[in-house]
């Protein structure tokens, strides 16, 4: 377990990490939490200062996963006009750098929703970043345990079935430029790397959806950079604002070459 | 114990619930085996989880004596449950044990298997759990002996008969009816009719009093019980809950609980409501049926949710 970890933390995009130790999630002090997330910290943003500030962004999350391998996450950003990204951290995964937004003129970042694997008891972190450049964390504490080396069905060829197809619901009344809520859905299995191949006895390699543009006409909506601990399957839910034309237009690459790219009408509000 | 044995027996012949039962504390060595019909003998597995104490004997376990040599229904959810089952059985028979059965890939069915390896019996299993147990044996193991140790936990042990059309089994004066089941519960459930007693062992196929716990398909296990009722048994042995119920009332409660969980959840789904919001609100007419609701069922919707947003 800890040899794979290490070979993972090389590979992925946290890779000056060091491995957390097999079980330590449970049983960490407040001091090791706060060492470790001082060391991500400056991993993702070196020598920058990172506030806290339990306001500028809430974390939503069950307190204890039901689904390790799927655990809602929902993030709610109070000063959304001055917001430019959005960075969530689950400290204690194998790879803890699990999601980058970085919003367009088109993006209504008030609420962003997505699901994410737990390894581990571990606290988890948003930070925002402001358009003048601060940086603004808020944490809470999850107790889960597996969530990136579950086995996710009972076959890779299974979870790979229909990879790349996208589904994108509406929600809201697309008129006079009102932000319209959308949810995303990526058919993608988003091996971890820490699964075991059935034909092969050996772990299938990570497979992840790694960048994803969500744009309305010529419009960024947000571009993404994902990581091993979106649970598989990823859903997202965001804003934007349809402002000129649509249509809604998603294109997404994975860490092997994948490549995909849909268009979604939004719905007119004469239906 | 011996209030409990009486409410027990009574259970067996009246179909009464036994969810109530007081067996969460009880060790694994107060178990005993039931003979549910002459021949056919099982422990009922507490409607617990996995701990220290209870070395995961949480399934109901046991083995059907024929004329040419015993068949087990089910190992056991260890090592040590094993070693258990294969002392009972023992005690009451010096017949070889010629077949067992992993019924499917959950812990609490197979990890008893390594008990048996010195009978060298046929070890039997659906044609997708070689798979199943390559892609989770070792994760399941593991997690296993962080709670027993490794000694109590015991090795994966694969099917060396690998069923995927109807098959039989003859003990000489009954006959074994082996059906391979589409994704249900999990994608490997292996179900049983032992001719001799007229009984259906379903496995995890049907949960009685204790939750059910989805794995494999909410829309298949729906589809996998209109196949169960075809079969035609009066009583069965559950995979959890009472040893011998009737059959009919039984499938009728966990078909009920999977159709409002199916479309609870599409209608969720159908209304935009996320999956957090799903869990805490989808079938909670359930709750006060089944033990264990509230460690499964959010875990039940969450699977259905993944399974219907889909549709
Ligand atoms: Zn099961």
């Amino acid at each position: 377990m800890k040899r794979l970890l290490l070979a993972l933390s090389l590979t992925l995009s946290a890779a000056a990490l060091a491995p957390a130790p097999v079980r330590a999630g449970a049983t960490d002090s407040d001091e090791e939490r706060a060492a470790r997330w001082t060391e991500i910290k400056k991993s993702i943003f070196g020598d920058r200062t990172v506030e806290a500030s339990e306001t500028a962004v809430k974390i939503d999350a069950p307190a204890r996963a039901l689904d390790a391998s799927l655990v809602p996450i929902g993030l709610t950003l109070a000063d959304k006009d001055q917001v430019k990204g959005l960075y969530f951290i689950i400290d204690d995964n194998p790879s803890p750098y699990a999601a980058r937004f970085s919003f367009g003129p088109a993006a209504d970042p008030g609420e962003i929703k997505l699901r994410v694997r737990v390894n581990n008891y571990t606290n988890v972190h948003a930070v925002v970043e402001t358009k003048d450049g601060r940086l603004l964390e808020s944490a809470k504490f999850v107790k889960a345990s597996g969530g990136c080396s579950a086995p996710m069905g009972m076959s890779d060829e299974e979870a790979m079935k229909g990879m790349g197809e996208m589904r994108m619901k509406f929600s809201g009344d697309p008129q006079g430029g009102k932000p319209v809520e959308a949810t995303l859905m990526v058919r993608h299995p988003n091996f971890s790397g820490m699964q075991m191949n059935q034909v092969t006895r050996d772990y299938t390699p990570a497979r992840y959806v790694d960048k994803l543009d969500v744009t309305y006409g010529d419009k960024l909506v947000f571009h993404l950079e994902g990581d091993i601990s979106i649970a598989s399957n990823p859903v997202i839910n965001f804003a934007f604002v349809p402002e000129g034309k649509g249509p809604v237009t998603v294109a997404a690459t994975d860490n092997q070459g994948g490549r995909w790219e849909h268009r979604f009408d939004v719905p007119s509000a004469s239906n | 114990m011996t209030g409990a044995r009486a409410t027990r027996r009574q259970a067996l012949f009246g179909g009464l619930c036994l969810c109530c039962l007081p067996t969460l504390g009880r060790a694994a060595d107060a178990f005993s085996l039931d003979e549910v019909a002459p021949g056919v003998f099982v422990r009922r597995g507490p409607d617990a989880e996995a701990t220290a104490e209870n070395n995961d004997a949480i399934a109901n376990i046991g083995f059907i004596v024929g004329r040419d040599g015993v068949l087990v229904t089910e190992s056991g959810g260890s090592l040590a449950d094993g070693h258990w089952l294969r002392a009972e059985i023992a005690k009451r028979t010096s017949k070889p044990i010629k077949y067992v059965l992993l019924t499917h890939v959950h812990p609490d069915h197979v990890f008893g298997a390594g008990a048996f390896q010195g009978d060298a019996p046929t070890f039997v299993g659906h044609a997708a759990l070689r798979g199943a147990l390559d892609a989770r044996g070792d994760f399941y193991r593991q997690r296993l002996v962080e709670i027993l140790g490794a000694e109590r936990t015991g090795p994966v042990v694969y099917p060396t008969l690998e069923v995927k059309e109807p098959a039989e089994i003859d003990l000489g004066d009954r006959t074994i009816r082996l059906t391979a089941h589409g994704t249900a519960h999990t994608n490997c459930d292996l179900s049983m009719l032992d001719t001799g007693s007229g009984l259906l062992f379903p496995a995890d196929l049907l949960f009685v009093g204790r939750i059910p716990s989805l794995d494999g398909s909410l829309l298949g296990w729906l589809r996998e019980i209109e196949r169960l009722k075809g079969m035609g048994a009066a009583a069965a042995v559950p995979g959890h809950g009472p040893v011998r119920v009737e059959f009919a009332p039984a499938i009728a409660d966990l078909a009920r609980y999977l159709t409002v969980l199916r479309d609870e959840t599409r209608a969720a789904v159908a209304a935009g409501r996320p999956i957090e919001a799903a869990v805490r609100t989808v079938a909670q007419g359930e709750k006060d049926r089944w033990s264990l609701f509230e460690t499964y069922h959010g875990r039940n919707v969450t699977q259905a949710y993944q399974e219907l947003e889909w549709e």
